[in-house]
This record gives structure tokens, C-alpha cells and sequence, in this order.
């Protein structure tokens, strides 16, 4: 695993150098590189976003602590406490007083404003400010919504300014399905749940009277797939995330189905089914529900996953003697194999970026997540532990969710996320315990 | 103490699997042992050697595995050669044979190992004269371990394939 470094102290160090030189103020941006590494989160202040009624006074607290809490949650950000600032900011459209924010460091300010207005509308206004340079950061926006929604908004905010200052695409405004389990390790009960990226606003979609496992959404986040007992064997279902309402579906001959995946345009299906003890791949119009085998071998094949422009699949075979990784074309043929290294390789996904391929990787009686480049170059392991697995992406292709499971007796999973550089590694809060994540795409 | 422990334990597992079958099929469910027992054969009586609870203690109901392989050893022939005989005298019975994984492996590749040991039986078995459309297979993966501890002594137990009798009347 590397650790690449490369900071804004950089950056920083030029624009303090050339300050007096205003023209030359816009050569040193507030800027992080992800993809680089950060060694020092990039401070910044964000006061309590100006209450425009008293309606929006609470609101306007909780909101500004969501957005805090966003941009600290990356790993990439540190917030100079409220407590800590000079400055007030009392009106959204005062001049902001620069002095007063780098007298305490912040090189990033974001000041806002929340009016609650009737029926429940809800109007959110931000500004971000490079405080070292002395100019705003893009231009301010205004997002319109209701109260009920109000972490959303926050989420939003977090987004674009995450955006403008990693130059990455956004991902709070997100929300991921799994599965929430309870019960001990040999009567596990488990239902199908959905919430924030953040765990906030959990809804359960299922009961938990069958086994379900490995929920995944579909590209515009509106259905998920999933595998259930319902029946006493393992099938794969699609549900509508707004109704709740649910369908199996027929997959042919063979009574066990399971990992399933939509393709980017959520027309078709990848799938595993099981017939005579043999496992292949197969995939279905989910239209007319016509499904074609797209693998014919006596070994184990499952877990595919569609590159992001639809045209080829990874998926997991142990044609080789050993679970490993192979790239085909969407339509069946000629597999080739790209994980080369010591250990076993499974779940593999597809960055939504294409770039990378995010995997678990069993090796000398560890788990881990990896991502290596599509062709099998670069592998980089980013986590290690008893037992980690089941990778997803965040819609922006920059953090990792996935399954970690403990050991022992009292072994239980819960969900966590790391950077593709191997930082930040955390636990996501659930309600409960959790395990199998899939992370939706940015919502509309 | 170590007579004890064992005896405990087996206790335990005997009725953890009671347990997790009731669940499994419910009030409603598939599984004929409790609807069998209720349907003519007595109740508690393991000594019936045509009852199922005869074919779980006796006869031998699971059969274990090596890791990653679903191949079967001496042993679980033996077993399921009990069974076929067993099921080639009761036939009220038909079967659905669980294929289990122990934690060690990933969630899809689980599922799909323990297609292969469910199917290894069925395939077996019908060699050794039952009907093949008396045998149905399922795999359950890594979801429903037995033992629970993360040590080879409960993967061993883990790797396994139950023989799981269902009353033929109804289906």
C-alpha cells in the first residue's frame, strides 16, 4: 500500500509568499488532491448559517453541523471550531472580513444562510470563500426543498464545496441499501435496509422472516436486487425503493439464483445461476426477462460486475485451481484472467470512474480490500482484517464501503469505508449490525 | 469435565438444529418432520428406525467436507449409503440437501461451494438407487453456521451437507 503525499502546504506556502501580489493570488487555488494523498486535513470555518426567519432557527444549526460533519467525515477536512472564531457572521451578504479567518487559520470559509418559509419550504444559500487568496470560490448557490429533507440540503452544500475544492465529482448526497442483521452468529436474522450515506434516516424494505443477502441498486437508484429464501432457496428479487413492492425473477431452469447486478443502463442483469452443483453467469433483459449464458464451465462463476459503459464484465472464477478475477465481454466469450497475486480474489467491482477494479482478496488467513487498475497492474491493498468483504463504490469512485466482519463467537459485521488511498479508514454507523453495502448513485 | 462438555455441546447443537429448522420452514414450511411425526409416526421416538428423528441420530443426516472441496471422503460415503438405504425402505420421505460453507470465504463463492457438496450428495445418492426426483438441493453458503466459534473444530462442522427429510405426501 502506498501512501502518496503531496499538500496544500505547498500551495498554501506560494499564496502566503505572493499575497501582496493580488494578480497573482488565482495561480495558487484552494485545491486538495485526492488521488495524491493529504497529510494535514485543509482547515476550514463554517459559522452557524444566518437564520433568515426565526422559523430557521434551529434548522440553520443542525444544518451547518451536517455540513461540518461531511466534510470532516472525508479525512481530507478539519473544522476550526465556532468557538474559535473572531469574526460573526450575521448577514449573508455582508463583505466577509479575510483578516479575522486567517488569524485563525482557516484557508476555507463557508457562510450560509436558511429560511423556513410556508408549508414547510426550506431555502439553503451558501458562499465559499479562499480565505488566503481573499476571494470567493465559485459563485454562491441557493437550493430549494422542504424541511423534511433538510439533511439533503446539508449533504448538497458539503457536495459542492467537497467539489470546488478536491475538484472531484460529490457523493453525500447519497444513500446506500444493506443488509441489518440481529441475532447471534448460528440464527442470524436479516432484512434489507436503506439509508444516508451517513446512516441517518434508516428504513427497513424487508422483514426479516427469510435470509436476504447482497442487495444492489440500480443506476438511477429507484430499484434494488437482491437474493432471498423466500421460496427456501435462494432467488433473486427486484424491488421499487418508493413502493416497496416486489418481484422475482425467473431465471431459467435452475432453482438457485444470486448475484445479481444491474448494467449502467439498467436494462439488463448479470447473475449467477446454479444448476447441477454448477455455477455460471448468465444475464437477463429485465424487460422481457430473456436470459442468456454468458459462461459454460465446470468451475465456480459468479460475482460479476458491468464496466461502467457496459461493454465488458469482471467476475470471480476458480477455473484456475483458485478463486481469481477475469474480465469478458458483456456478451459472453473469451475471458482474461487479471489478478496474478498470492491469495484468492473475489467480488469484484467496477469503479463508476472505470479506472480501478475494487476486490476482496483472501490471503495467509486474512481478508482484505484491494483496487487494481483494469488490466490487473497496481494492485493495492487498503484494508486487513479477520474478515473484510464485499466492496462499493461511492458514486464519485473515490471512497470504498464494505463488510467487516469480527471474530469469534460473538463475530458480528458492520459496515465501513476507506479512501482508495488507503486513508480514513471508519466504521459507518448503522442502528444495528450491517454487512453487504451498496452504494447508490448521487441523487437528483 | 471433558465427558460433560461434550455431552453439553452436543446437546446444544442437537437442539440449535431443532431450532433452526422450525424456523427455517415455519408453521407452513416445506419440512415434513414435524407434520410426519403428527402424520402417523410417534413422536420422540428415535428408536423407530422409520422415524426421522431414527435417520438424524442414526442413520447420520450430515456429511462433512475438507476445505474448499466438495468431494466426498470414505466416511460420508459410508453415511450415504445408510441414507440411501433408509430412503429406499421410507419412501413417504423425499429429501432436500443443504449445502453449507464454513465463514472463511467470501459470501457468492459460499453460495456457490455449497451448491456443489449439496449436489456431490444428491448425485451420490442417486447412484446408490434413490430417485432423483425425490432429491432436491439448496445451498446456504456461510449463512447458517452450526458452530460458531472461528476455529477449525467449528469449520470443520461447518463444511457440511444435511440430508433433510420432507414428507413426499405433500409434495
Amino acid at each position: 500500500m502506498r501512501h502518496m503525499t503531496r499538500f496544500l502546504s505547498v500551495l498554501a506556502a506560494a499564496v502566503l509568499a505572493v499575497l501582496p501580489l493580488a494578480t497573482l493570488a488565482q495561480d495558487g487555488p484552494l485545491r486538495i488532491e485526492i488521488t495524491e494523498g493529504v497529510i494535514e486535513p485543509l482547515p476550514f470555518a463554517v459559522p452557524n448559517f444566518v437564520a433568515e426567519n426565526t422559523a430557521a432557527a434551529d434548522m440553520s444549526q443542525q444544518l451547518t453541523r451536517v455540513v461540518a460533519q461531511d466534510l470532516m467525515g472525508t479525512g481530507l477536512f478539519r473544522e476550526i471550531p465556532p468557538d474559535a472564531h473572531i469574526a460573526r457572521i450575521t448577514s449573508f451578504s455582508s463583505p466577509v472580513q479575510y483578516a479575522d479567518w486567517k488569524a485563525i487559520n482557516a484557508q476555507a470559509l463557508i457562510t450560509g444562510a436558511v429560511s423556513v418559509g410556508a408549508g414547510g419550504a426550506l431555502t439553503v444559500k451558501f458562499r465559499l470563500y479562499d480565505v488566503f487568496s481573499g476571494q470567493e470560490m465559485g459563485s454562491g448557490l441557493q437550493f430549494n426543498g422542504t424541511t423534511s429533507g433538510w439533511r439533503r440540503m446539508a449533504h448538497k452544500v458539503a457536495d459542492a464545496v467537497y467539489s470546488r475544492i478536491t475538484g472531484e465529482g460529490p457523493y453525500f448526497d447519497s444513500r446506500v441499501v444493506y443488509v441489518a442483521e440481529t441475532g447471534p452468529k448460528d440464527n442470524r436474522r436479516k432484512r434489507l435496509a436503506i439509508m444516508d450515506y451517513d446512516g441517518a434516516n434508516v428504513q427497513y424494505l424487508t422483514d426479516s422472516s427469510s435470509i436476504v443477502l447482497a442487495p444492489r441498486f440500480s443506476p438511477t437508484g429507484d430499484r434494488v436486487l437482491y437474493t432471498s429464501y423466500e421460496t427456501g432457496f435462494p432467488r433473486i428479487y427486484v424491488l421499487d425503493v418508493a413502493s416497496v413492492g416486489r418481484r422475482v425473477l425467473e431465471t431459467g431452469s435452475g432453482s438457485m439464483s444470486f448475484a445479481p447486478r444491474f448494467s449502467p443502463n439498467g436494462q439488463t442483469i448479470v447473475y449467477s445461476l446454479t444448476d447441477g452443483g454448477n455455477t455460471d453467469i448468465y444475464s437477463m433483459d429485465i424487460t422481457s426477462g430473456r436470459s442468456t449464458r454468458l459462461t459454460s464451465a465446470p468451475s465456480i462463476e459468479t460475482a460479476p460486475s458491468f464496466s461502467p459503459d457496459g461493454s465488458r464484465i469482471v467476475f470471480e472464477s476458480d477455473r484456475s485451481g483458485s478463486q481469481q478475477l477475469y474480465i469478458m465481454p458483456a456478451t459472453g466469450g473469451e475471458a482474461t484472467r487479471i489478478s496474478f497475486g498470492q491469495g484468492r480474489y473475489g467480488t469484484p467491482v467496477w469503479s463508476p470512474r472505470g479506472d480501478l477494479i475494487a476486490f476482496t482478496k483472501q490471503s495467509k488467513g486474512r481478508f482484505h480490500i484491494g483496487v487494481m487498475r483494469t488490466d490487473g497492474g497496481e494492485e493495492r491493498l487498503l484494508t486487513a482484517s479477520f474478515l473484510d468483504e464485499g466492496p462499493t463504490w461511492s458514486p464519485n469512485g473515490r471512497v470504498i464501503m464494505f463488510t467487516r466482519e469480527t471474530q469469534g463467537a460473538q463475530g458480528a459485521s458492520s459496515l465501513y469505508s476507506v479512501d482508495i488511498s488507503g486513508r480514513n479508514l471508519k466504521q459507518v454507523r448503522t442502528e444495528g449490525a450491517a454487512s453487504d453495502p451498496s452504494w447508490s448513485p448521487l441523487q437528483n | 469435565m471433558k465427558h460433560l462438555t461434550r455431552a453439553a455441546l452436543i446437546v446444544s447443537a442437537l437442539a440449535l438444529a431443532a431450532c433452526s429448522q422450525n424456523e427455517r420452514f415455519g408453521e407452513n414450511g416445506m419440512m415434513g418432520q414435524n407434520n410426519g411425526a403428527q402424520a402417523g409416526i410417534q413422536p420422540g421416538t428415535a428408536n423407530d428406525p422409520a422415524s426421522p428423528l431414527y435417520f438424524q441420530s442414526s442413520v447420520g443426516d450430515r456429511v462433512l467436507f475438507a476445505v474448499d472441496q466438495s468431494t466426498l471422503s470414505d466416511e460420508a460415503r459410508m453415511v450415504l449409503n445408510g441414507q440411501a438405504q433408509w430412503l429406499g425402505t421410507n419412501t413417504d420421505y423425499n429429501a432436500v440437501i443443504e449445502g453449507h460453507a464454513d465463514e472463511q470465504g467470501t459470501r457468492e463463492y459460499n453460495l456457490a461451494l455449497g451448491a456443489r457438496r449439496a449436489n456431490a450428495v444428491r448425485e451420490y445418492l442417486i447412484t446408490q438407487g434413490v430417485a432423483a426426483g425425490r432429491l432436491q438441493t439448496v445451498t446456504f453458503g456461510k449463512e447458517r453456521p452450526i458452530e460458531i466459534c472461528s476455529d477449525e473444530a467449528c469449520y470443520s462442522k461447518n463444511r457440511r451437507a444435511v440430508t433433510v427429510l420432507k414428507s413426499g405426501l405433500s409434495g
